[in-house]
């Protein structure tokens, strides 16, 4: 029964808000701190688990992978709906910083991934 | 005209469904007969999206009643929902092995855009501490900019911009993330998840991995999903300390 499967994800979804929204406010944050990513980790956590057990059937996976394709539609629809006029009208400073900005953050992102490179050779050995 | 209106409006998530469907089968088309599947049908398809958001106001196509379905296919809970559905391909030993690294670049990604932002924002002439700090944290998130600002006590007019500054941001990575995907060597997990860290805004992160590969969405999503907290969390305390003791 592929509900079974799309029943799992929304236990784990559900589970990941509550846990991001008490981190939260433990924190002193107003919102959801991650919510998203402890859902996520459950879910390959428990769907590993599972499939080693042969408790979770071709059947309910595809519940899951169809929720899984659907992320793209969803992300199509999500820029459809974002405020482009306001991003476009926010002066001279919000160009400036959105673009500078965003630029330097890309600059950084082969540097820190090729930091993180070599030592995961060395770890790799500790940690198998 | 009046009763397709009516069936439309009565059953806006289904015409979602239905008019997303034609968006990528379009993209998909124009992809593979005018750039010979250079560009990714899906990133068509996201800018297709921007460029329809024009249409509209603040809920982008949305405002228009026909189209209010789209607001709930596109809003937070079908998007967080299907994002950790992606985990389902994900491999937790890559994650593991990105762990260090993933968290390190979180920090690093919203300090590295706190002082960016408030520096450009400086010496445009916002040289204000809390000016500093809202803006710097605009650069972060558009999230994480108002909820700064508001705790802080800026001005309406300096938290607009944070906000505007944030969906800039959101919409440049949803655009550039395909175009330099191979520059910044986004071909594997501990890179994504790296990408997602530093850049943080989830909306972007998610569509510009889309479009670049699908199997990467999951690592860099998972980063950054805790970006935004990390942000409200940092922007209005400790980096608007240290930026009080020196403006």
């Amino acid at each position: 029964m592929k509900i079974y499967g799309v029943a799992i994800l929304a236990g784990c979804y559900l589970v990941g808000q509550l846990i991001g929204e008490q981190l939260g406010k433990l924190v002193g944050v107003s919102g959801n701190v991650g919510g998203v990513g402890f859902a996520m980790i459950m879910l390959i956590l428990l769907g590993s688990w599972m499939k080693k057990r042969g408790l979770l059937g071709a059947e309910p996976e595809k519940g899951i992978l169809f929720w899984n394709a659907m992320y793209i539609p969803v992300v199509i629809a999500m820029s459809a709906t974002q405020n482009v006029k306001a991003a476009l009208s926010g002066g001279w400073v919000a160009v400036a910083v959105g673009v500078l900005g965003t630029a330097i953050s890309f600059a950084f992102v082969p540097i820190i991934a090729k930091m993180a490179k070599p030592k995961q050779e060395d770890k790799d050995d500790l940690y198998l | 005209m009046d009763v397709i209106e009516k069936i439309i409006s009565k059953n806006d998530l289904v015409f979602a469904f239905l008019f997303v469907g034609i968006i990528v089968y379009v993209s998909f088309w124009i992809a593979k007969k005018l750039t010979n599947n250079k560009i990714p049908g899906s990133a068509i398809a996201i800018f297709i999206g921007l460029v329809l958001a024009y249409f509209g106001d603040k809920k982008g196509i949305a405002d228009l009643p026909m189209f209010t379905g789209m607001a709930l296919l596109g809003g937070s809970m079908l998007r967080d929902f299907s994002i950790v559905a992606t985990a389902m391909g994900a491999s937790f030993t890559e994650i593991k092995r990105a762990g260090v690294a993933g968290i390190f670049s979180l920090f690093f990604g919203v300090i590295l855009s706190f002082f960016v932002g408030g520096t450009i924002a400086y010496f445009m002439g916002y040289t204000d501490a809390k000016s500093f700090a809202t803006i710097g944290a605009g650069a972060c998130t558009f999230i994480v900019g108002p909820i700064t600002g508001s705790a802080l006590g800026a001005s309406t007019d300096v938290i607009a911009i944070s906000i505007a500054i944030g969906v800039i941001k959101s919409i440049l990575v949803t655009i550039c993330t395909p175009l330099i995907a191979k520059k910044i060597g986004l071909n594997n997990p501990t890179t994504a998840m790296v990408y997602g860290g530093i850049i943080g805004t989830t909306s972007g992160v998610a569509a510009g991995l889309a479009a670049v590969d699908e199997k990467l969405v999951p690592y860099g999503a998972l980063t950054a999903t805790f970006y935004t907290g990390l942000g409200c969390l940092l922007c209005p305390s400790l980096l608007y300390y240290i930026i009080h003791i020196f403006i």
